[in-house]
């Protein structure tokens, strides 16, 4: 391997790489700040909904979670187009991710409020706390210690998903990078180099998620 | 006398097909201490529960101060108050629970401070000093910065029951508060509690310490089977119980 020709042609392709990388940021972002928003709706859903609430969030956590992202990606693009929703490449894939992310942060925060014991709510309730107020003060902070490594999981598999987009044509990361190997045929090394990327984005998220962590812990 | 702080009249309760309370009637006035007692299964605490709403019931009243606790009789119709009325309803009693049920992301401090900011719309420096005096009376006022992980089981129940009283509650309710403690600790607890009946403080406990209600206590509730079977003076009950079942409750529980 030459090194001086792979960093004359990283130089080369600085511009793209830089806008790949940038792409899978932005969508990574989308999609965890979207999808975790939608997915705490979800996960209250789930927990307190009334039961034909319940089912409905039921059926849709289940039906994304049992598909492919891949298929996910490729059906909000080709399919939502047949109905008349005429997405483009990167909104369909953002919406994709989203689906994806919210019904596993969905099943996270069910999960992280039902571990939390009875006595919690029945506490806050007995001093006079509304629901809403027991949630926001009691079960919330509680449920988000469950809820962030866990959490910091699912956002690291959004950033490996996002490569998916890549079929649908996003000139995310890993398109830009097969591209650039298409006009310079070094493939193991600029693959490489686009694991090494995708590692220090997904080790950045685990290092915040490691310092919110202990942030929140009960005992500092 | 006056009318009565708690009134029961006629309260049923059921878990699915099963009947625990079939109509209980009490009452208590103002300052009264009352124990209740009875086999595991007798409807104890999902009495003291349906006092404070935690257990919604399927008849019958509840009246604090007068007032019609959880539910509304209109036209012959009983409904459900709105969750926000029923809490405001809650304020008016403290409960302190069996396992303590401290929030264990809060300090000591935090624990009492929290419903005084967000339900008696305290000031924060105000809650404080409230906050600070009830946990200097239950001896923990050096502990406020602790967690509930780092306290004992004893000193976590004085800060559940700081808690309570801080609220300024017209009624207390006690669950079995020293069930979930380790024997040595059980006097501290005690302690507290006898010091709050001193006070005048109205007091509803449900309790397996026998000799601690029979000091503190001006009556005595024999429950079974989800009604009142004998209701008196600790002496009454204790030294000569009428009913065949609570001379059995006592004798089992003595030897």
């Amino acid at each position: 391997m030459d090194v001086q020709y792979f960093i004359a042609e990283l130089w080369n392709a600085r511009w793209a790489v830089a806008m790949g990388t940038g792409m899978t940021l932005v969508i990574s972002a989308l999609a965890i700040t979207l999808g975790s928003t939608l997915g705490l709706v979800v996960g209250l859903g789930l927990t307190y909904g009334h039961w034909t609430l319940r089912f409905l969030v039921r059926v849709y956590t289940d039906f994304i979670r049992g598909t492919p992202v891949f298929v996910l990606v490729l059906a909000s693009y080709y399919i939502l187009a047949v109905a008349g929703i005429q997405l483009t490449a990167f909104e369909a894939g953002v919406f994709a991710l989203t689906v994806f992310c919210s019904s596993h942060v969905g099943e996270i925060v069910r999960g992280a409020l039902q571990a939390i014991p009875a006595g919690q709510t029945e506490a806050s309730m007995a001093v006079g706390l509304t629901f809403r107020q027991t949630f926001a003060y009691v079960l919330l902070p509680q449920a988000l210690r469950q809820i962030l490594p866990t959490w910091v999981n699912t956002a690291t598999e959004m950033v490996k998903a996002s490569t998916l987009l890549s079929v649908i044509g996003v000139v995310e990361l890993l398109l830009s990078v097969q591209q650039v190997i298409s006009r310079n045929f070094l493939s193991l090394e600029f693959y490489f180099f686009a694991g090494f990327l995708y590692f220090l984005i997904n080790f950045g998220i685990e290092r915040v998620g490691r310092y919110a962590e202990r942030r929140v812990a009960v005992v500092p | 006398m006056s009318a009565p702080l708690l009134a029961i009249e006629n309260l049923h309760k059921r878990f699915d097909a099963v009947e625990v309370l079939g109509g209980v009637d009490f009452a208590m006035a103002k300052g009264d201490v009352v124990s209740i007692i009875g086999s595991s299964g007798s409807g104890k605490t999902t009495l003291l529960r349906c006092i404070n709403m935690l257990e919604d019931f399927h008849d019958g009243r509840v009246l604090i101060d007068g007032q019609e606790v959880g539910y509304r009789t209109e036209r012959g119709r009983r409904t459900r108050r709105p969750e926000a009325e029923i809490a405001r309803q809650r304020a008016m009693t403290g409960m302190v629970f069996q396992q303590f049920n401290l929030f264990p992301h809060m300090t000591a401090l935090g624990n009492v401070t929290l419903g005084l900011v967000k339900v008696k719309k305290l000031p924060k420096d105000e809650a404080i000093s409230v906050a600070e005096k009830w946990l200097d009376r239950v001896g923990l006022l050096d502990r406020r910065g602790h967690y509930p992980g780092q306290l004992s089981g004893g000193q976590q129940q004085r800060v559940a029951i700081a808690r309570a009283i801080a609220m300024n509650p017209k009624l207390m309710l006690f669950d079995e508060v020293t069930s979930a403690l380790d024997p040595e600790l059980v006097n501290e607890v005690l302690a507290v509690v006898r010091g709050l009946a001193d006070d005048g403080m109205t007091m509803l406990l449900v309790t397996h310490e026998m000799q601690f209600a029979r000091e503190v206590s001006d009556r005595v509730i024999f429950m079974n089977r989800g009604r009142i079977e004998e209701e008196g003076p600790p002496s009454a009950i204790f030294n000569s119980p009428r009913s065949q079942r609570l001379a059995e409750f006592l004798g089992n529980i003595r030897t």
